[in-house]
């Protein structure tokens, strides 16, 4: 289901891996018509695809009968994504940090820092259920942007 | 675009030819699959050749990782061979380009695992 307002796309998903790789599809599309370039581009989508997997994977662990919600809006100064979704909610500040020696062989827990690398700004904020991720990407002022 | 696996021997080194992208799902499931399936067959030397991947997230490098681990503890080798610019860049940001031994010719990669 989507829906589309001033705009502003926004998308209600299941939580499956088909709702992290449209999530990345429409961020990538998003970042591509604001004229960012191909590496600029990969950030955004790689940035909203880890966001998403969060939400699916950690957030509603595969719950089909959670929902994940996505917004995609430029609003001119900046792209925003956000991603939400119902579940237990994590704390972006516990997490171990992968870079540190000890943590390297972790099989898990690099996504957030990828979002932290590729976006200029990562928010969340914690609902009741859930958590609700907010990505930003600054956008040059008309005419820098090349 | 599914990731794709194609495997052949080249003088006692199995070296995976991975087309795609590995992410959370098929991908991540496959190339574990190929990997464990290898090493429980005791083959001990592996070679991923990546130079038609253009994308692993997060999944995909933990996938990669727990490779690496599993092939360790049963006194195997996972090599990486053929790095595109965006999964270099990946592994360089995350540190796991200290971690892998990756190669860029195929030839001194096989003659490594001697």
């Amino acid at each position: 289901m989507s829906e589309a307002k001033a705009g502003r796309l926004s998308l209600t998903l299941k939580s499956a891996v088909e709702s992290v790789d449209e999530i990345e599809a429409v961020a990538e599309k998003l970042a591509s018509e604001a004229g960012l370039d191909e590496d600029e581009c990969f950030h955004v989508a790689v940035a909203a695809r880890e966001g998403a997997v969060n939400a699916v994977l950690h957030g509603n662990e595969f719950d089909l009968t959670k929902q994940i919600f996505a917004s995609f809006e430029n609003n001119g100064a900046a792209l925003v994504i956000i991603i939400s979704d119902q579940g237990k909610g994590l704390d972006p500040d516990t997490l171990p940090d992968p870079l540190a020696p000890e943590n390297l062989l972790r099989g898990s827990g690099r996504g957030i820092f990828l979002m932290r690398s590729f976006m200029d700004e990562v928010h969340f904020r914690q609902l009741n259920p859930g958590t609700e991720l907010t990505l930003v990407k600054h956008l040059a002022p008309a005419g820098k942007n090349s | 675009m599914a990731l794709t696996i194609a495997s052949r021997e080249v003088n006692g080194v199995t070296v995976l030819d991975l087309s795609g992208r590995i992410t959370l799902g098929e991908g991540s499931v496959q190339l574990r699959d190929a990997i464990r399936g290898l090493i429980s067959k005791g083959q001990k030397n592996i070679l991923l050749n990546l130079a038609d991947v253009n994308y692993i997230d997060s999944s995909g490098l933990g996938e990669l990782v727990s490779a690496f681990t599993t092939a360790k503890n049963q006194q195997a080798d996972v090599k990486l061979l053929n790095l595109t610019k965006k999964v270099h860049d990946l592994l360089q940001l995350t540190k796991l380009y200290t971690v892998f031994d990756i190669k860029d010719d195929e030839a001194g990669a096989i003659a490594s695992f001697k």
